[in-house]
């Protein structure tokens, strides 16, 4: 399986509101572009929606990067997250839902993981965030 | 992008067409919120229909729209939440408790005819 022509890695610096949604559109775009249903590439769009969000409010400036991916037989997508804002403290606890240190958001990342068939996070006080997330086609 | 907003009789008719920044989401709040009162509106209907996506921040504001105009005496119908748009939004957790939708524009002003026969506002 290879990947189609076009379905080039996206990369998105996230530092507005204007930046959220070209960073959503793009990996809809790529998602559509590798074959997604228009459900899954909704999911995708939504999720990265949610991060560059996240990105936006608590660390002002970052940077979304979606990469198409092969394994086997599957093809998929591979989000980066990542902002070099204070980090977060305690993961544990920004991974319960309901949880916002903001006081703005709802969902967070709790929601970006269900939406998602892989998550992963590092995170580090005063260095900045890294959320790594992949959807594979079924 | 402005979210252009029709008077139709009693009814205000938000039709959003393409995708909205936070800030545009904002804009369409506070007009809405004025013009219920200006034009002395009973309802407010918001076509979500062209939305591409409903993340936090969109749903909160569309809840927040709702409880905006009731607080000013009016009806709010969120209509046209696409299949895949609802599906994300129920993996993600997001809801919109308390506010009024409907499967399409069509049904919306069917059921705001029907409020307004039954002299409920």
């Amino acid at each position: 399986m290879t990947l189609p022509p076009g379905a080039e890695e996206a990369r998105v610096t996230v530092a507005s509101d204007t930046d959220i949604v070209t960073a959503r559109q793009r990996g809809r775009t790529l998602a559509t572009q590798l074959g997604f249903t228009s459900g899954d590439a909704t999911i995708v769009a939504t999720a990265i929606s949610e991060l560059a969000r996240n990105i936006v409010l608590y660390a002002k400036r970052g940077e979304v990067i979606v990469v198409p991916v092969e394994e086997r037989d599957n093809r998929g997508l591979i989000i980066t997250a990542r902002d070099e804002g204070e980090g977060i403290a305690d993961i544990r606890q920004a991974m319960q839902d309901g949880y916002s240190t903001s006081g703005r958001l709802g969902v967070g990342l709790p929601g970006v993981k269900r939406l998602m068939d892989e998550f992963e996070i590092v995170s580090e006080t005063g260095r900045g965030t890294t959320v790594i997330v992949k959807k594979w086609m079924r | 992008m402005e979210v252009p907003i029709l008077k139709q009789g009693p009814y205000l008719i938000a039709t959003i067409q393409s995708a909205l920044t936070d800030a545009d989401l904002l804009r369409l709040r506070d007009s809405l919120v004025e013009q219920v009162g200006r034009y002395r509106s009973r309802a407010v209907i918001v076509d979500v229909t062209a939305m591409d996506v409903m993340d936090s921040f969109a749903s909160r504001t569309l809840r927040d729209i709702a409880q905006m105009i009731k607080l000013r005496g009016a009806e709010t119908v969120i209509v046209g939440i696409d299949p895949d748009v609802a599906f994300a939004m129920v993996r993600l957790g997001l809801n919109l408790e308390g506010v009024v939708t409907t499967l399409d524009l069509e049904e919306g002003l069917a059921l705001l005819d029907r409020h307004a026969k039954q002299g409920r506002r």
